[in-house]
């Protein structure tokens, strides 16, 4: 039996440029060149590794986006990923987390799957939810935050930092989770990889193929609003001093002043 | 005005003081009311909510509670919420509390909004106020359909004292299937080295690559000692060994909002400064005058972090 993992990665603007939101209050995909998310790379990784140490495995990674978004499947391909799913639809621009899990959801049960390895965030909303409301949707165990796991048969364990403790997970498959950035460094394509990643096939799909009409989806479908938005203005530089062996006493003085000290 | 729910994070029978600001922000959008799950000392919980404003107190207690992950206390909340019909649901935005708060959304058909860093009363419910895209812009929205459940990040609000009478309601959870699907073997406590919560402290005192070693830290832990401070690090420290995971503050660490944020041999990548951006005040010490920490901070000291902080730390324990 084939071991199948899908990883859902997400294609976000660089946080090296200056992101920006669209007239319609959605992020601005235009603005700054896009990328696969960098906590979606551990996910790959771990996907991976848990593909290499099995038999029989297939990673997929999946995206739900505009056309560019095709770019984060290929960078997964390129780490080496079997094959990958691209969702996209007019309708689903400006879809809220819980409309983009409803999405995912349908994918991923299209696709078929024993486990879902997602990363713990995205960097651009950075929410950190897809992973639970994929769990709750999917009704399969959710074993989250994991700074380390394993998969022994069809029980998978791991190591969640949580907020306060660090906890030890037991779960069985089928099951969703979520890796940190400390689960271990991503691997980086090699250029085999690169050219590889061209000829892997890349399933696209929209809504009809789901089954889901957009009327839940989108802007209009949102269950949230956004009011206002407003650019902060950047955090002025106050004082800057060179330490001559002064250093220390007018940092003091300074924090004196603020009531600090 | 109804009810506005709060889950309560607590430890060693009391409260976590980011769920006492909950509380306080609860009473300007209703009448809060407060949910404690599992615990060894429920009662004391429930008068410290009594005292912080909540006029009910629901309590439910269960060993799934305690043994398994997220779903014995969405399941819960969701059996509260579905009785009490509350005009909101608020809990801390931690790594926990965002994933209660996205599977109960889905369980009320409500909306759900993340990483607040203030919560408002208006016209058309609860306003939210995030800081996004590393603090560039603040975001205001509202849920248009359904209950709007809010996760909140530490440090929003100073909690106020509204002693309230009210009443305890213990709860029996009917647990879904999948509440014991995940078994949480063992638990271990970080030790906090007596030192305040990185996420509840005023001040934190962080080392980052100038640190220059693991030993390196003792320097910033006498000056975060001396401040009544945490210790955070930035990423290159914790990925170099030299600092635990635990402590390190961005975008992929903790996100901290103290009123004083010492950086020492902070570079200040975008990384870090989402993670430290809405900190009222911002000192740095960096041998580097380019290091981009500098454009943030109030008040910077080009120099050697070995030289000025510990004599910052005697100027403190003068005090």
């Amino acid at each position: 039996m084939t071991l199948k993992i899908i990883v859902p990665v997400k294609h976000v603007p660089d946080a090296t440029g200056d992101r920006c939101f669209a007239d319609d209050h959605t992020t601005d995909r235009e603005a700054v060149d896009g990328l696969l998310s960098e906590l979606d790379e551990y996910a790959v990784e771990q996907a991976l590794q848990l593909a290499e140490s099995t038999d029989d495995a297939e990673v997929v990674a999946l995206t739900v986006g505009p056309d560019d978004a095709v770019d984060a499947l290929r960078r997964a391909l390129a780490m080496g990923a079997h094959r990958a799913v691209h969702v996209s639809d007019e309708a689903i621009h400006g879809s809220d987390a819980l409309a983009t899990s409803a999405i995912l959801a349908k994918a991923i049960e299209h696709v078929g799957y024993d486990l879902i390895v997602c990363g713990m965030a995205s960097t651009d909303g950075a929410m950190g939810v897809i992973p639970a409301l994929l769990a709750e949707r999917l009704a399969v165990p959710q074993v989250t935050l994991l700074a380390e796991l394993a998969l022994d048969g069809g029980t998978l364990t791991g190591r969640r930092e949580a907020d306060h403790a660090t906890e030890r997970l037991r779960a069985g498959l089928p099951a969703l989770v979520s890796v940190t950035d400390q689960s271990g460094e991503a691997r980086y394509p090699t250029f085999k990889g690169i050219m590889a990643a061209k000829k892997k096939p890349v399933e696209s799909l929209d809504l009809d193929d789901l089954g889901l009409t957009g009327d839940q989806l989108g802007l209009a479908g949102a269950r949230t609003t956004v009011r206002t938005i407003t650019a902060q203005p950047p955090r002025q530089a106050g004082t800057l001093i060179e330490d001559d062996g002064e250093g220390a006493k007018q940092l003091a003085a300074f924090l004196a002043e603020r009531k600090f000290l | 005005m109804g009810d506005v729910l709060v889950l309560i994070d607590h430890n060693d029978g009391r409260i976590r003081k980011p769920s006492l600001e909950l509380l306080t922000l609860a009473g300007r959008l209703g009448t809060p009311a407060a949910v404690v799950l599992g615990g060894d000392d429920p009662e004391a919980l429930a008068v410290q909510a009594h005292e912080y404003g909540a006029a009910t107190v629901y309590v439910a207690e269960a060993p799934e509670i305690a043994d398994h992950l997220v779903v014995p206390k969405v399941d819960a909340l969701a059996q509260i919420a579905g009785e009490a019909n509350p005009a909101a649901v608020l809990l801390t935005s931690s790594g926990e509390g965002k994933e209660i708060a996205a599977r109960l959304a889905l369980r009320l058909d409500g909306g759900l909004i993340t990483d607040a860093v203030d919560v408002l009363s208006g016209d058309d419910g609860p306003e939210a106020v995030q800081s996004v895209f590393a603090g560039s812009y603040a975001v205001v929205s509202t849920v248009v359909h359904g209950t709007p459940v809010i996760a909140v990040k530490a440090n929003a609000v100073t909690p106020e004292p509204v002693p309230t009478a009210g009443r305890t309601e213990q709860v029996t959870v009917a647990f879904s299937a999948l509440a014991t699907s995940v078994k949480v073997v063992s638990r271990t406590p970080r030790a906090s080295e007596g030192r305040p919560d990185l996420a509840e402290a005023a001040i934190v005192v962080s080392g980052g690559r100038g640190v220059g070693g693991q030993e390196g830290f003792a320097v910033v832990e006498e000056l975060a000692d001396a401040l009544g401070a945490a210790v955070g690090a930035s990423r290159a420290a914790v990925d170099a060994g030299w600092y635990p995971h635990s402590q390190q503050v961005g975008q992929t660490g903790r996100q901290v909002s103290p009123q004083l944020y010492v950086a020492a041999g902070i570079s200040g990548a975008i990384q870090h400064r989402a993670g430290m951006q809405t900190s009222k005040t911002i000192v740095a010490v960096n041998k580097d005058p380019e290091a981009p920490i500098f454009g943030l901070a109030d008040y910077g000291v080009v120099g050697d972090l070995f030289d000025v902080l510990p004599k910052l730390s005697e100027y403190a324990r003068a005090d």
